[in-house]
């Protein structure tokens, strides 16, 4: 344990902290994106800093600060017992832990190739051929390709004992083309519209094989340009994983946040439709092949870890058995409120900020017999929806509206017409509730977003989703006035 | 709170020259210095209460026709070294690009008015608590329980390049939050932005939440369809911010995404909008991450698309001087106007009500996105505060209701334009927007509360 850790742990002990703990976390970030033939940016950032918890007199202070000195380590602890104290002024409900023994331990995210090794002039020339690649396939208004690492190195301590020190590292890249024709605006994106990241290294980039991909997402947004609006109606519709990923993150992870549920995010986010009574009844949000797990140990997910940032081990944990809503993304504060322990769901976007239950890599399991090829070939109307454009769900997860980049019509089990500006609506569980196929491990993937915003001072978080692809019928498609 | 420090341009200097020592041809170092304290309170208690300090210099280093940005709070002797060499090195391994590289010089910047306040800067969490427990007693009083935040930041930018730029400024912002909600599916919203924490009165924001909450106690379902609505500022908020964002961006109607044209009518007559930082109602800004003076920029012009915001690669590209609207480097999302406003009408509340026969009175959206960004058609919540309105009068609280709507279609519609404005926080900075009634609304769907 290092001496600012130790010195801020000892002084909110002394100044009355019933419970401290102390995460130091340095990041670095290195982004490049070229737009159109010109390197439009390369950066490189560095953050350090550290944040100190207290629990006094049953309320949370909190208070971070960059500089790394025990001086400040002891200014910090005490600012953050006088903030408690001052929460404590308008408390009506003492926070109480869970009971777990102390951790200590290490854990690295498995990389092959280290992305802050690779050359930069490297990684500037993946990008510009993927550029080229597009623009020299159909005539773009622009282009852009774009790549992004992460590697956070923290650790952990409390006034429990525990002692943790992980180092986290993400990384990927994405390409997008983009046509234009009067007052027509067509995007594909590959591999996903959230840039591709995943846990490991420059092999994930490596893997994707952008130039591979290029020519066909170019072609494919000029053709979109002149492609049939996709029709308004009730129909069946097959979501590719590059779809449902969203999906599953906006309507099945947010919902199950328990904080959410306790109002700690009503006045951002929103609350939640998966109430406590709804667990206690065994609520039917899904078909029964509506299988969805919180796993923090999933290989390459953005959500996998060794401990949460209450040093809480990565673990599984089922939110949807079967149809059947039965558990929780939960924290050492809120999970003892249903009778539970932690599901080792707290993360904080970095070292000034507290911890939030986030996603870990939030999962709908393959169900074994049918490819996702296999399900469009016995799907005799339909469409196939593919690569997530936009979102919006209202502030109970209840109502969602999706937009894709493109659909393909289906009909006798064949991909026919291509069709521009697909979207669809429904109400959650009643949309889950009308699954009636989930693709096999073929096409099961991770995916994720860096991306999901959450808590006031605002927190992005980096989740997964992995998923296979699955079937819909009787869904509203084609919203609104086109 | 006591404010983010002392002047940090020295830092700035000390910076510029170990870029020059790199080889930098041109060079701008960006110091942001920031005190920000945010209590968090939910079931009417406090459930969080969290403070922050930091300093980060972001470091724009050219080489040429090459560049290569580098940022770090490690901000000793070794650490600014080691930025001017990552910088540096990024700088040089990258292809050269085809138009020369420019940073802004000299220029003349606005003095600050207004944008900074002591008492702000100095808040202390006994007075968030305080005034989080004054929003609380509204609640109370009212039978529903209070949810939100009260944030309060001081803020310096300092920005200097090599070109002879020095600029460094000090803002302060507190922003307030309530949703009042009950047992019965009521919800109401509350805001207040201020740059000086005092101008805002908690039990007022209080009372205004837990009104509108009692008020919206049991909604029932509406049919979603085309109806006229009146929009409270709060929801005009997000008409600006997307169209700031999709629209009114140079580099937006450089790559052919934007709906802008000079002259087009994209609103009715009486909407006019621009873009103003100097104007001590908002929240005042000197200048941009570029060090550019900012400037007012008309939008719209009576109804009629104006003029673009444009920062320095945009402007040079154009053959026009940047409008101050530049974002921290490496920017690739091109400028953003993050002070808008709309132009008053002589409108009451209740002249925005009588002109509706059966429509509704929306509150604030959630959750909104843009659909087709290029047509600005957006979708979203309703939220905290949705009611149906008959021959004028608002006559009970409805479920909220999806839409799906073109933003340039609604302002196309627009009736009547309130003559209060309210200063709010939107996703790009803040706006300045009166209330709104719109000829018709497209509904197209609800949901269960």
């Amino acid at each position: 344990m290092d001496e600012v850790t130790q010195r801020a742990l000892q002084v909110a002990t002394e100044r009355g902290a019933s419970y401290a703990d102390t995460r130091t976390v340095r990041r670095l970030n290195e982004r490049i994106t070229v737009r159109t033939g010109r390197v439009a940016g390369v950066s490189r950032r560095e953050d350090e800093g550290f944040g100190v918890r207290v629990l006094v007199d049953g309320a949370w202070g909190f208070a971070s600060s960059c500089r790394l000195t025990t001086a400040e380590a002891e200014r910090v602890a005490a600012q953050a017992v006088r903030i408690a104290r001052a929460s404590a002024q308008a408390m009506r409900r003492s926070v109480v832990l869970d009971g777990r023994p102390p951790q200590q331990g290490r854990f690295e995210t498995p990389v092959a190739v280290d992305p802050f090794a690779v050359p930069l002039e490297r990684k500037v020339e993946d990008l510009l051929l993927a550029d080229s690649a597009m623009r020299s396939a159909a005539p773009l208004a622009f282009a852009e390709s774009t790549y992004r690492a992460h590697r956070e190195w923290k650790t952990y301590a409390d006034s429990a004992g525990s002692d943790i020190s992980q180092v986290i590292t993400h990384a990927g890249a994405a390409i997008e083309a983009n046509a234009v024709a009067g007052d027509e605006h067509q995007r594909r994106s590959y591999p996903d519209p959230d840039g591709g990241m995943r846990a490991g290294g420059y092999e994930r980039v490596r893997e994707l094989d952008l130039v591979g991909h290029a020519g066909r997402i170019a072609e494919e947004a000029v053709a979109l340009l002149t492609a049939p609006q996709c029709p308004a109606g009730r129909r069946t519709i097959v979501l590719d994983p590059t779809q449902l990923y969203l999906q599953i993150h906006e309507s099945c992870g947010h919902p199950a946040e328990l904080d959410r549920v306790f109002g700690s995010e009503a006045s951002y986010a929103g609350t939640s439709f998966l109430t406590l009574d709804r667990l206690a009844e065994g609520f039917r949000c899904g078909s029964d092949l509506v299988e969805i797990v919180a796993d923090a140990t999933a290989p390459g997910g953005m959500g996998t870890f060794g401990w949460d940032d209450e040093g809480v081990p990565a673990q599984t944990v089922t939110l949807v058995h079967e149809g059947t809503f039965v558990g929780y993304l939960s924290s050492r504060e809120t999970a003892p409120r249903i009778g539970r322990t932690s599901s080792g769901a707290m993360r904080a976007d970095g070292w000034n900020r507290i911890p939030l239950i986030r996603m870990t890599n939030i999962n709908l399991l393959p169900r074994p017999g049918r490819s996702l090829e296999e399900i469009i070939a016995e799907t005799e109307d339909g469409l196939y929806l593919v690569t997530n454009r936009s979102w919006s769900i209202d502030d109970r997860r209840l109502n969602f509206q999706f937009a894709t980049e493109l659909a393909y019509e289906i009909r006798g089990g064949k991909l026919g017409r291509l069709l521009r500006n697909p979207t669809y609506t429904g109400i959650t569980y009643e949309f889950w509730r009308s699954c009636d196929a989930v693709a096999d491990g073929r096409s099961y993937r991770m995916l994720g977003t860096p991306n999901c915003g959450k808590g006031e001072p605002s927190q992005e978080g980096h989740v997964g989703h992995a998923c296979s692809g699955a079937r819909f019928r009787d869904v509203q498609v084609g919203v609104g006035r086109w | 709170m006591s404010g983010p420090g002392t002047s940090q341009l020295p830092i700035a200097e000390r910076l510029l020259q170990l870029a020059e020592r790199e080889g930098a041809t041109q060079a701008e170092v960006v110091l942001l210095a920031t005190d920000a304290a945010l209590t968090r309170f939910a079931n009417s208690e406090i459930h969080q209460n969290v403070v922050e300090t930091d300093l980060v210099a972001n470091l724009r280093f050219v080489a040429g026709r090459r560049v290569g940005v580098a940022s770090s709070g490690r901000l000793d002797a070794a650490g600014l070294a080691t930025l001017a060499e990552t910088a540096a090195r990024i700088a040089r391994v990258q292809p050269e690009l085809d138009e020369p590289v420019v940073l802004p010089e000299p220029g003349a910047i606005p003095a600050l008015q207004a944008g900074y306040s002591e008492a702000t800067a100095r808040a202390t969490p006994e007075a968030r608590a305080a005034a989080v427990g004054a929003a609380i007693a509204a609640a109370d009083a009212a039978g529903v329980l209070a949810f939100g935040s009260f944030a309060t930041s001081a803020d310096r930018l300092v920005v200097a390049n090599s070109r002879g730029v020095r600029a460094e400024q000090v803002t302060t912002q507190a922003r307030l939050v309530t949703i009042c909600m009950g047992q019965d599916g009521e919800a109401g919203y509350g805001e207040a932005l201020a740059v000086d924490v005092g101008a805002i009165d908690p039990a007022a924001v209080g009372r205004e939440a837990a009104g509108r909450a009692v008020r919206s106690r049991a909604p029932v379902p509406l049919e979603p369809a085309v109806y006229p609505v009146v929009l409270e500022p709060y929801a005009v908020v997000d008409l600006l911010d997307m169209l700031g964002m999709l629209g009114f961006s140079a580099l937006a109607a450089e790559e052919g995404r934007s709906f802008y044209e000079p002259g087009r009518r994209i609103a009715s007559e009486l909407v006019s909008t621009w873009d103003d930082a100097t104007d001590p109602s908002g929240t005042p800004s000197a200048f941009d991450y570029e060090g550019v003076g900012k400037q007012r920029v008309q939008l719209i012009d009576r109804g009629r698309c104006a003029d673009l915001v444009y920062d320095t690669a945009t402007a040079a590209r154009a053959g026009r001087r940047s409008t101050g609207h530049g974002l921290l480097a490496p920017n690739t999302l091109g400028p953003v106007p993050a002070n808008q406003f709309m132009a008053p009408g002589d409108a009451s509340v209740e002249d925005l009500l009588a002109g509706v026969e059966h429509g509704l009175l929306v509150t604030r959206f959630n959750y909104t996105n843009p659909v087709h960004a290029k047509r600005a058609i957006v979708t979203g919540m309703t939220r905290d505060g949705t009611f149906l309105v008959e021959h004028g009068e608002v006559v009970g609280p409805v479920r909220n209701l999806r839409f799906t709507q073109s933003y340039l279609e609604a302002l196309g519609a627009v009736e009547a334009v309130g003559r209060e404005r309210r200063l709010l926080a939107g996703e790009l900075g803040s706006c300045v927007v009166p209330g709104l009634r719109i000829a018709s609304w497209d509904f197209t769907g609800a949901t269960e509360h």
